[in-house]
């Protein structure tokens, strides 16, 4: 049996575990100790060796992409961790910034002096007030501690730490949109190649890490590389945040070795809520090819999610339960991807408004046939079309879905999903619904 | 060919009056501080705008475009792209009801249609008391605590359509609301927007580390006994320097 292996996630629960004096008394600050007796590429080396894959959605190795910054030519290179947090399901960093804000400080200060990097960034989404909050305070205690500022303590190492917040736009997450709106623009991803590594922000060489990749590297040095491989699996190393949402008895976040089943989890979160049964979920959030319940023992890793057809992602696992019908789901998460395109490139701005029009229809029981048929048809013209991978996520939904559960994609051209499945039987509370227009118009067939 | 105007003197352009001026002047040079290259500072601006005028008003956008040496047209394009900047007054509290599919499914939906039927109102629109702006919002990474609803950007975990509308009466009554997850008192929207210009308000040491979702991971592996292998070196290879 897979066990839970907290290390981000070790003291959320102490004492007012957000300043640095509780974060210090956990022992704190000893991998930043340690980094600062090392040469910057060998701490770049002990984080490749460790095989830390990036934990916001990619999966790229984060020891590979330090090193893909060309040798020093005297101007700036930058850090920029992404805390922009927002793919539909997604609810790690946000919570583990609120609880522990500096193991991400401690991180950056650590991957920064690997880099070469003098000035750090945190974009964080503007929509979470209380993090922006902990965040300021952590660097403001880590300033006053001798962790921030110039000759970080008495290594000689200088960093300045701006920590900016977004204003509401999922695309800023993309690591060239957050770039550009970083730098005071629209935020609307750039061509790649170049890529961050040779021209980010400014131009400059940059590093583009997701939160929970930089707050996982103060553990690896002091562990060394061998300590973060004897978790997970060969190629998907380490401990990861799992966060369990919907029909579970305990949602929440369980931090555990990649590769870890829905099944072990679930375990541990106490079922699917009384009385019913898994339908679907997530592995990664509303852009990861959703699962069924014959993927309960798919192991949560990037390689077996991947031989299944889906992604690891994020590791948001949203489960739903049988009352959900998935042609409600689906359109609630395509609305998302319309609302949220940038409109830069075609495929995505026009297609995601047409899978819109069609998956609605369908919802309320007006679906024409050969809907399905357009719904892959429109998929198919943005997935691999698009410019940055927000088009490829937003069909995801849709071409599993249907993949799936077919068949009530086509009850949809007959029958309205809020009659299939009332929504007031997937609710976490007890209502009264007000008088359907659903199954008015379904009266009227 | 556009013939391209150079911005106006800042006395012209803003609409402030000289104190406010003044010190909307020193707070956003503070900003640009920040960053090595000044447009950078745009978006905090941009909230630091809000936090004076409750959106970003025509005299905002000139402020920000002279403070930057951009056109407004360059400003305006910026602040349109983004959901939080709002185009017209908002009210002291933005109620955002999360309808993004995990939470609608959970209850969000039932908790829309109860607060927006209470309050007359709909998606930004804000009740004639100039109190409430209520806006359907997307997931806000709490989705281990839904059906959920943010105010000002302060989480309200675990909603139900009841408990929803004694919070909008509560707001509406100017009684006292506390987040769950979030400072011992709900700020404005303005205040709030100050401190998205990057001004802390010192409220970070209140509230929780989390709630109970965020820590079950923590305290089940405590009361099992499980662990991630020992951190103190003992895994380290030997090659690697040692602590001083
Ligand atoms: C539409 C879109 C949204 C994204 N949102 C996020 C995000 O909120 N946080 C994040 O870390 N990465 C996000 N990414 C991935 C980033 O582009 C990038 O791969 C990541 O920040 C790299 O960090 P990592 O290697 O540490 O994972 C997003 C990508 C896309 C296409
Ligand atoms: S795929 Fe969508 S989000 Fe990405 S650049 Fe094109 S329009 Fe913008
Ligand atoms: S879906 Fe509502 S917070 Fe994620």
């Amino acid at each position: 049996m897979t066990t839970l292996t907290p290390v981000l996630s070790k003291s959320w629960d102490a004492e007012r575990s957000w300043t640095l004096a509780s974060y210090e008394s956990a022992g704190g600050y000893a991998g930043l100790r340690k980094a600062l007796t090392m040469a910057p590429a060998d701490v770049v080396t002990t984080v490749k060796d460790s095989g830390l894959r990036g934990r916001g959605g990619a999966g790229f190795p984060t020891g590979m992409k330090w090193s893909f910054l060309p040798a020093p030519d005297g101007g700036p290179r930058y850090l920029v961790v992404n805390a922009d947090e927002s793919e539909p399901g997604t609810c790690k960093d946000i919570p583990a910034m609120m609880a522990s804000p500096q193991h991400l400080i401690e991180g950056v200060i650590i991957t920064s002096y690997a880099i070469g990097c003098h000035h750090a960034f945190i974009y964080l989404r503007g929509e979470v007030v209380h993090v922006y909050r902990r965040l300021l305070e952590a660097a403001r205690e880590a300033r006053e501690a001798g962790y921030l500022g110039s000759n970080i303590l008495g290594s000689g190492f200088d960093l300045e730490l701006t920590i900016h917040a977004g204003a509401g736009a999922y695309i800023c997450g993309e690591e060239t949109a957050l770039l550009d709106s970083l730098e005071g623009r629209r935020g609307q991803p750039r061509l790649k190649p170049p890529f961050p590594a040779v021209a980010g922000l400014y131009a400059r060489p940059t590093v583009v890490n997701n939160v929970e990749s930089i707050a996982s590297v103060p553990a690896i040095v002091q562990g060394g590389a061998s300590w973060f491989t004897s978790m997970g699996t060969e190629r998907s190393a380490g401990h990861g945040l799992f966060s369990l949402s919907g029909h579970v008895t305990r949602p929440g976040q369980y931090e555990a070795p990649l590769g870890i089943t829905l099944r072990e989890l679930l375990d541990m979160a106490g079922g699917i809520r009384a009385g019913h049964q898994l339908k679907f979920w997530t592995p990664g959030g509303s852009s990861t090819p959703m699962f069924t319940a014959e993927h309960l023992d798919v192991p949560l890793d990037y390689e077996s999610v991947g031989a299944a057809k889906s992604m690891l992602g994020t590791r948001a696992l949203q489960v739903f339960d049988e009352t959900v019908s998935v042609v409600r789901a689906v359109t609630r998460w395509l609305e998302f991807y319309k609302h949220e395109s940038c409109g830069k490139c075609t495929p995505c701005r026009e297609g995601t408004y047409w899978l819109v029009q069609v998956l609605k229809r369908l919802e309320a029981g007006r679906g024409e046939p050969g809907d399905i048929e357009l719904l892959l048809e429109l998929s198919g013209n943005i997935f691999g079309k698009a410019f940055c991978a927000l088009g490829d996520g937003a069909v995801s939904p849709v071409v599993s879905g249907i993949e799936h559960f077919r068949e009530e994609f086509e009850a949809g051209m007959h029958t309205p999903a809020d009659v299939l499945f009332p929504p007031e039987k997937s609710a976490l509370f007890e209502y009264t619904p007000s008088p359907r227009t659903g199954a008015q118009l379904a009266g009227a067939h | 060919m556009t013939v391209e105007h150079a911005p106006e003197p800042p006395v012209h352009r803003t609409g402030y009056d000289e104190a406010t001026r003044a010190r909307l002047a020193d707070e956003a040079a503070q900003i640009v501080a920040r960053y090595p290259q000044a447009r950078s500072a745009l978006l905090p601006i941009l909230h630091l705008v809000q936090s004076e005028d409750g959106y970003v008003s025509p005299r905002g956008i000139a402020f920000a475009a002279a403070t930057l040496g951009l056109t407004t047209a360059q400003v305006s394009a910026v602040a349109t792209f983004y959901t939080q900047f709002k185009r017209h007054p908002n009210g002291t509290y933005t109620v955002g009801v999360c309808t993004n599919t995990l939470c609608a499914i959970m209850g969000g939906d039932a908790i829309w249609d109860e607060v927006a039927d209470h309050l007359g109102i709909g998606h930004d629109e804000t009740t004639p008391d100039g109190l409430v702006t209520l806006e359907r919002i997307e997931c806000n990474a709490a989705c281990d605590y839904a059906p959920v609803v943010m105010v000002n950007w302060e989480f309200f975990d675990n909603q139900t359509p009841t408990s929803a509308v004694a919070l909008v009466d509560d707001l509406r009554a100017g009684r006292p609301v506390k987040p769950t997850r979030g400072p011992d008192q709900l700020a404005t929207f303005k205040e709030v927007s100050h401190v998205l210009a990057g001004f802390p308000d010192g409220h970070a040491n209140e509230g929780p580390s989390g709630g109970v979702p965020t820590m079950r991971g923590t305290v089940l592996a405590r009361e099992n006994g499980w662990a991630a292998p020992e951190l103190t070196g003992a895994a380290a290879p030997a090659d690697e320097p040692k602590e001083s």
